[in-house]
Formats: C-alpha cells, sequence, structure tokens
C-alpha cells in the first residue's frame, strides 16, 4: 500500500468511526476525538551499516467525555478494521461514562465548542525499503556515519460534538545523523518532503568539510567564562529550555515557572531577543488536541519583554486568562526567533577568542527561580584564536542564567536562520520544528 | 485482563515459508493517569496499547514490522512488510547473527500484588488522591498540591518459530505527591514518589498522608531556608537521589550497545572500552554494584527479556572493580563481552534494544547515623530535582530538592537548591560509606534509541558517603 493510500484510508476510516460515535451521544454529552496515526519505515544506521529496520504502522484514537460538570479522557490503538474499531470505541464510550459517574465535579471543566474546520495534506516522496541503502549509505562510502532515517505518512485529526472537523497529514522523512573522526563528530541533518539524492549529496558534503577541522589537536580548556558563538542548532537547544515550562502561564501560575522573574517584570532579556509561535512555517497543524486554532503568528518574546505566555483554555478558565490556542501542556510549538545583525561571513571575525558550539547536549534547569540552565558541549565544538579555528575542545560543562545568556551578556544573533524540524520519536513521529538563528554571547559560564 | 484470540501460530507459520527464524510479541498494555491538584480533579486519563511486534531473520540480520491489526490477515501482512524491508538492507547488516540469540524459552511471570489493581476502584484512587491534597494545605504559601498516580497493567506473551512462548504479566504504579510553596519571587518545591511493581496496596490513605504532610512542611522550610553553601565537602546522598546517580553514571555508560556506538547519534557514546571490562577501578571497594531483574516488587522485575533470554542477577562490579558490561545476546555476540538479559523495548511499536532493568547499589555496614557521624563538614542532599551529565557519561551535574548541613557529625539546618558536580570514575572512587538498608525508587521514563523509547527502571541504594565534593548552591 502506498502513503497516500494510507493517509486516504484512514481519512475515510476516522470520518466513518467519528460518524457512528458521536450519533450515540446523549443529551448533555460533549466529545472530542483525536487520530493520531503512522506509516514509518525507521532505518538505524551505526558504522554506515543497518543495525536495525522497523517498519511501524500505528493508529491511535483518544476520546474525551463531558457530561455533568466532569471530564475524562480515554484512548486506544486501533486496527484498521472498521467492524473491529467501531467495537472498540463504543466499548471505550461505555468505559468513559462508567468512569464520569465516580468522578467529582471538574470546576475548570471547559465547555466544548465548535473552533472551525481545516484541511491540509501534504503528499510527499519518501524513500522505500529497498531504497533506503543505496540513497542513504552510498554517499557516505567510507564515513563512520551513525544515524536514524525516519519516513512515512502523520496523520493528526480533531472532531467533536459541535461540528469541528480538522485534519492534517503529511508524507515526509528526516536522517538525522552524525560521522565520525574518532571520538569526535559533525552532527547533520537532511529533512523534507522529498527525497533528493542531490540535497543529501551536498548535504553529507558540508559536514564531511567539517571533519578535518576535528582532526586538528584537541584543546583541553579549563572552567571559566568565555566568549561563545552558539550556532543555530546549539541555540535552538538553549532555545528550547523555553518549552519546560518557562512560557506555562499554568506554571506561572503554580509558582513554577522559571520565567516567574520576566512575567512579572523584575527580569527582561536582550532588546535583541524577539520569539515568536509562527505557524507559516507549515511544519505542524495549528490546531491542538481540543481544536482550537492558534493565531498565525503570536509573539512571545518582543524586544526582550514578555510578550504573551501560552495560556491553555483550561488554564484561561480556572485563572481567568485569555486563552490563545495553547496546548493543554502549554509548551511552545513553531519557534521562530528572529534574525539579527551578525553576517554569517563575520561570526568568526566577531568571535574573535572563543568558543564556536555547534551542538548543546542534555539541558535542564539547575536553579529554576533564577532560570539557570546547565548542560553540555557537544559535536564540533572548536576553540578559535584571533578569528580562527585552533581545534576540537574535549566536552565542556557549562552551567548559566537565560537571564544573562539571553539578556546582558547576548551580544549578537546572526542574519541567517536555520530551521531545525522535530526528530523526537517516543511514541510517535513528532510534528514541528523551531528556526533560529545562530547566537554570539559574552562570557559563557563553563563550570568542568 | 481480557484479551482477543489470536492466532500466532499460523502466522509464524506463514513467516517461516520464506525465513528460516521468526517471532512474534504481543503486546496489550492499560495506563490509567489519575491526578487531582489544589483538592480538584486534574487529570483522568486512560489507554489501551495493543499490538504485536513481527522479527524475522534473514540472511544473518533481524528485521521488524509492527501492527495493531492482529487478525490473521493483519499478521501476515506485517510479516511481509517485515521480510520485505529486512531483505532489502540485509546486505548493509552491522553484523551477522544467527537464531542462537534467540534461544528457544518458556515459562511466566506474574507481578506480586496483595491486591489486584482491578480490585481497586476509581472512587478508592480519587478519595485517596484528594485526602493527599488535603493533608498539604497547611499554609496560603503552600500554592500548589498536587497528587498522582499512574497505574499500569501489562502482558506480554512472545511465541517463535524455534519454539519460545513466553507469558509475561506486570502489575505496576508510581504514585507521587508535590507540595511547591512559594512567596514573592522564590519558589521551592517538595515530592515525594512510590515506584515498583505493586498492587492496589499501594493506596494506604494513612501513609499517602504523612507523606503529603511532610513534603508540604518541608517545602515551607525550603522558601525559608539560606542556599546550600559552596565548596569542596563531603556529600551524604539519600537512596532517592542514588537512584539517579546509580542510572546515569553506572547504568548508561554499561550500556553495551553505547559502547558498540549505536546511541552515537542520540544518547550518546561511553567512556568505557570493552578492554576496561575485568580491570577498570570504577569505585571504591565499597562500590558493589548489581543487575538485578529478580528483585521482588521492584519496578524493572522480568523473568524473560523481549529476546526469550531468561534473566537473572549478576554482579556489575564487585568491590570497585568493572566486571560486566550490560548487553543482550546481539551486543554479546558483537562485542564477545559477558552481558546480561536486558533486550528491551517500550511497546509493540519499537524493537528491541539493550535497556537498564533494575541496577542496584548493594547494602554496605554503616547506619545512617553512623554515616552522618563521619562527617566533618558536609551536605545531606535528598531527592533529584535536576540531572545533566556528559555524552560519554562522565562530566555529570546533579541537584536535589532538599538539603541537610552535617558539622562535627551532627545534622544541621536545611539547605536550598543543593547541587554538586563530578566526573564519574573519580566520584565512585570517593565513595567512603555505604549504609546498611537500602531502598527502591524508579522511573517509568528512561529514554534512548533511534526510534526512541521509554523504558521503566528501578534503582535500589542505601545512602552512601562520597568525601570530597564540589558542592554548591542556586544564585536566588
Amino acid at each position: 500500500m502506498s502513503s497516500h493510500s494510507f493517509s486516504e484510508r484512514l481519512r475515510t476510516h476516522f470520518d466513518a468511526l467519528c460518524s457512528d460515535l458521536l450519533a450515540q451521544l446523549r443529551d448533555g454529552e460533549e466529545a472530542t476525538v483525536n487520530l493520531e496515526a503512522e506509516e514509518t519505515l525507521f532505518v538505524r544506521f551505526n558504522r554506515n551499516r543497518v543495525r536495525q529496520n522497523t517498519d511501524v504502522e500505528q493508529i491511535g484514537i483518544s476520546l474525551r467525555l463531558q457530561s455533568q460538570g466532569r471530564t475524562v479522557d480515554q484512548a486506544r490503538t486501533l486496527s484498521g478494521r472498521l467492524d473491529s474499531d467501531h467495537a472498540a470505541l463504543h466499548a471505550l464510550l461505555a468505559r468513559c461514562r462508567a468512569e464520569l459517574a465516580m468522578l467529582p465535579d471538574d470546576p475548570n471543566q471547559v465547555a466544548m465548542h465548535d473552533n472551525g474546520s481545516s484541511d491540509e495534506a501534504f503528499i510527499g516522496k519518501v524513500l522505500a525499503a529497498e531504497e533506503v541503502v543505496a540513497a542513504v549509505v552510498g554517499p557516505a562510502e567510507g564515513c563512520d556515519l551513525a544515524g536514524l532515517y525516519a519516513g512515512g505518512v502523520v496523520i493528526r485529526a480533531n472532531r467533536n460534538s459541535k461540528g469541528q472537523n480538522h485534519w492534517f497529514s503529511t508524507e515526509n522523512f528526516f536522517l538525522d545523523y552524525s560521522i565520525y573522526n574518532g571520538p569526535q563528530a559533525v552532527k547533520g541533518n537532511y529533512a523534507g518532503s522529498h527525497w533528493d539524492d542531490a540535497q543529501w549529496a551536498v548535504n553529507l558534503e558540508r559536514s564531511k568539510a567539517l571533519l578535518p577541522l576535528l582532526a586538528r589537536p584537541t584543546q583541553a580548556l579549563k572552567p571559566g567564562a568565555y566568549r561563545s558563538y552558539l550556532a543555530p542548532t546549539a541555540f535552538a537547544d538553549l532555545i528550547g529550555m523555553l518549552g519546560w515550562g518557562a512560557l506555562s502561564a499554568a506554571a506561572w501560575k503554580q509558582g513554577r515557572s522559571p520565567f516567574k522573574k520576566l512575567a512579572e517584570k523584575e527580569e527582561r532579556l536582550s532588546s535583541q531577543l524577539c520569539i515568536a509561535q509562527n505557524f507559516s512555517m507549515g511544519l505542524s497543524p495549528r490546531f491542538n488536541s481540543q481544536g482550537e486554532v492558534s493565531a498565525l503568528r503570536l509573539p512571545l518574546i518582543q524586544d526582550g519583554e514578555l510578550a504573551n505566555l501560552l495560556v491553555s483554555a483550561r488554564s484561561a478558565k480556572e485563572y481567568g486568562l485569555l486563552a490563545n490556542g495553547a496546548t493543554e501542556g502549554e509548551s511552545p510549538r513553531a519557534v521562530d526567533v528572529a534574525t539579527g545583525t551578525l553576517a554569517p561571513a563575520d561570526v568568526l571575525k566577531e568571535l574573535g577568542t572563543g568558543l564556536y558550539l555547534s551542538n548543546l547536549h542534555y539541558l535542564n534547569w539547575s536553579d529554576p527561580v533564577c532560570a539557570r540552565v546547565t548542560g553540555m558541549t557537544r559535536y564540533a565544538c572548536f576553540w578559535v584564536q584571533g578569528g580562527e579555528i585552533v581545534g576540537p575542545i574535549n566536552d565542556l560543562r557549562w552551567d548559566e542564567s537565560l537571564y544573562s545568556a539571553l539578556g546582558s551578556k547576548l551580544i549578537a544573533l546572526s542574519t541567517c536562520a536555520q530551521i531545525q524540524p522535530a526528530v523526537d520519536t517516543y511514541f510517535q513521529r513528532a510534528l514541528g520544528g523551531s528556526r533560529t538563528p545562530g547566537a554570539l554571547i559574552d562570557a559563557f559560564t563553563f563550570t568542568l | 485482563m481480557s484479551r482477543q484470540r489470536i492466532d500466532f501460530e499460523a502466522a509464524l507459520q506463514h513467516a517461516t515459508r520464506s525465513v528460516p527464524w521468526a517471532g512474534v510479541r504481543h503486546s496489550w498494555e492499560t495506563t490509567a493517569h489519575r491526578a487531582v491538584r489544589n483538592d480538584r480533579p486534574e487529570t483522568n486519563a486512560s489507554s489501551l496499547e495493543e499490538g504485536a511486534m513481527c522479527e524475522v531473520l534473514v540472511d544473518g540480520h533481524f528485521g521488524y514490522a509492527a501492527t495493531a491489526d492482529l487478525s490473521a490477515s493483519g499478521l501476515r501482512r506485517a510479516f511481509e512488510r517485515a521480510i520485505a524491508s529486512t531483505r532489502a538492507t540485509s546486505a548493509h547488516k552491522v553484523h551477522a547473527f544467527d537464531d542462537t540469540q534467540r534461544p528457544q524459552a518458556s515459562g511466566k511471570f506474574v507481578s506480586p500484588r496483595q491486591r489486584d489493581l482491578d480490585q481497586t476502584g476509581l472512587d478508592e484512587i480519587t478519595d485517596c488522591l484528594l485526602a493527599a491534597s488535603k493533608a498539604m494545605q497547611i499554609s496560603p504559601r503552600v500554592v500548589n498540591r498536587s497528587a498522582r498516580a499512574m497505574i499500569i497493567q501489562t502482558r506480554v506473551d512472545y511465541f517463535s518459530s524455534n519454539g519460545s512462548e513466553t507469558q509475561q504479566q506486570f502489575q505496576m504504579a508510581d504514585v507521587a505527591l508535590a507540595a511547591t510553596a512559594a512567596h514573592g519571587l522564590q519558589s521551592q518545591t517538595r515530592t515525594w514518589s512510590r515506584t515498583g511493581q505493586f498492587g492496589g496496596e499501594v493506596f494506604d490513605r494513612t501513609h499517602l498522608g504523612e507523606q503529603a504532610g511532610r513534603v508540604a512542611r518541608e517545602s515551607l522550610d525550603l522558601l525559608d531556608a539560606e542556599n546550600c553553601p559552596s565548596g569542596t565537602m563531603d556529600l551524604l546522598l539519600m537512596p532517592d537521589q542514588m537512584m539517579l546517580q546509580i542510572h546515569e553514571s553506572i547504568g548508561h555508560p554499561l550500556e553495551l550497545d553505547r559502547i558498540l556506538g549505536d546511541e552515537r547519534n542520540y544518547a550518546g557514546w561511553s567512556f568505557v572500552q570493552p578492554a576496561d571490562f575485568g580491570s577498570l577501578r570504577y569505585g571504591s571497594e565499597l562500590m558493589n554494584v548489581s543487575f538485578d531483574p529478580t528483585r521482588e516488587g521492584q519496578f524493572a522485575s522480568y523473568a524473560f527479556d523481549d529476546a526469550g533470554y531468561r534473566a537473572d542477577k549478576q554482579m556489575l562490579i564487585e568491590a570497585g572493580v568493572l566486571k560486566r558490561g550490560l548487553g543482550a545476546l546481539e551486543s554479546q555476540r558483537r562485542s564477545g563481552l559477558a552481558g546480561v538479559a536486558n533486550f528491551r523495548s517500550s511497546s509493540w511499536n519499537r524493537a528491541p534494544i539493550d535497556r537498564m532493568a533494575n541496577i542496584n547499589l548493594e547494602p554496605g555496614a554503616d547506619s545512617l547515623d553512623a554515616l552522618i557521624g563521619r562527617v566533618g563538614r558536609g551536605v545531606l542532599m535528598t531527592t533529584n530535582r535536576s540531572w545533566s551529565i556528559d555524552d560519554y557519561r562522565n562530566k555529570f551535574q546533579f541537584g536535589c530538592e532538599h538539603g541537610r548541613l552535617i558539622q562535627d557529625g551532627r545534622l544541621g539546618r536545611v539547605v536550598r537548591n543543593p547541587n554538586y558536580r563530578g566526573v564519574t570514575v573519580d566520584f565512585w572512587n570517593r565513595l567512603v560509606g555505604v549504609g546498611s538498608d537500602d531502598s527502591a525508587h524508579g522511573t517509568a521514563f528512561c529514554g534512548k534509541g533511534e526510534p526512541s523509547q521509554v523504558i521503566r527502571v528501578g534503582h535500589a541504594s542505601p545512602p552512601c558517603l562520597f568525601r570530597g565534593v564540589e558542592v554548591f548552591g542556586g544564585q536566588s
């Protein structure tokens, strides 16, 4: 079966299931149904050889039932066969009703509405199983390549008993990889909707070109404060921490937000910093699991000040705020950081003497009240002296407050931004991504 | 636990017309998330995950296809997908395997429980969580009071064409409390959790109420506390922080698939080299670490891994010397190293890889009071809050929720934002005291693999004393 037919078959299947299920609702009951499905070929590589190949076809459906001021959610995998899936959904509805009868009232419940309809379907050209090895491994012959190819269709859809109806399907792929020179490596990513051998070859050559720099003598640096350039991939890692409660309205109201001082204007970030949620990048659907549609562009940080927290409908109800289409977890989607004034050709010159960091690793809040984050350097990171790359570094631990790194210590953002497509594959393939420029930061604090 | 009738035998016969070996792992799992916050229901969400992973051996290469269509035609189609994609990739396999990596196995495993989770009603669970939430309401400064439970029931059946047939049934619960105290711009959170294989007896209203009162009081203590001092000093870690220390700086670096490079593009490599087994002094002579999937009630106990390899207790580190890695039969074949039965997958839609299970630090001789009594100047740290380590598992920095100063062998005042950092082998060689009483903890969210998967792990440890560690506090 082609990927396109999987998508079309699922659309018909979902329509039939929803029509039947929603017709079963009794007076006073409201329901929202979400579909998350994919048909994906995963091929994992080590030493430019295939370690594991896994072909996954999965369909998951979730049902939220609300009645008499109570809320319950039930989800399950579906077989894709109409007879058994009808029966499964009837059983799901029965379980929801049984649980509702035992639950206390939910004062923060949000009534369901018809938030409109949308239909987006993107057809691509991904590699078939018999094409993957030749396409990926061939150009990388002679390289020590490790990584993951994932390609196929990903679907998100949403219906509710008020008439809301959203569909999003996309056929795409990513090849998330690293190539090695002994213990040192360059990280790369090739992603898109149409596999192109020539584009992959260019992408790989760009990564391979960095390998000679890794062969230079490794520089052992002592802990201290170093002027540092975070390439767009590294800066995306740092900005990713904003998804760990920093921009959540609920986290702020519940005393858990690392950006509490920013929200209450006790701190501010650099006026160069503008961050928005920008769905015009087309990386993920605008509707959330309640079918609410976000603004095409929602400013989050504007000129260094908080412009908007992410407010889910449930938080809005509980705290008397205005909802802005956020997911219930209130993490940013489609993050877009505005570019600055630092031309790519001037990066090393402006860095002068310091660290060029391609990637960061394993970030975590180390002192949440002060928005302090710790993490490691990873992959191709270099010591730069007088605007020239001297050699790779031994990985360093850093520990720095975002109020400093994105505030007083932020010297400049680059004029070019890169899209980092989501490559998360926990439970299912993620949609989305972010777009970030590089960032030149003064006296970034390294501790180990 | 009801299941539909599925004809796996016919599916295996269909597959073995084309390939020399085939296996199928059927997984059925329900997970219920129950949560209340500030005495109101927050989450009541349940899920049922059911599907089959069809596995084939083609030209020395194992490959997989996952399906939730468990009809005869659905399983046949999944096997055909597995055969086609494995045939297409086998010429470039990383290693040539055979069916000795899938030993014939038969047997059953059932989690211990005093009372089936099925017999524990939603109303009873909700009542218990609401009572815990209310027990945290001891001050207006405790602004957020949450009580939650994750209740998991799993059945995994595994069949193979060389005669394997195993059935494993697990009942698991993760019950957690959190109190956040806030005043002005300062806030502090204190938590408690109980995680493992047990039944409805975990919903002990009295015990949960006691823990709820304690975490609320301690969140207020932290709000008023000074920051943890900075400097090189003794560090006494309680079991709920030792869990993380063991997980990140012993468990992950000993995984053979990391050492073999499979994880380099995602979770990372390892500082451990194949030649280190049998010779590397990983820690002091007080350090004894086991892989123990046989410990009753611990979160990651089981009888067979996902390749049908029988699971036994094995010592990984003895008297501080590295002895054995965490790798199952495929990694053992590739590396020539001794390993353990840890080829595990998160669910029906992921292929197994080398994972931790229960990795435990064996108890020593000292009481907690005796360990405290040996400290001239130091900090006792409890409950992990922050964790970060490099991709070779060397340089780590961990933070805890709660600290107590120790001066001249006596416990002193509470300090907030306690953190410490170090380098793995150097740190474990600073181990100077191991407590006599351990306790088991665990997490359901150890992430690894491409495609990625989270797995359940358990870690039991007594309190442990380390000498001369870099300790520091927060800025606020």
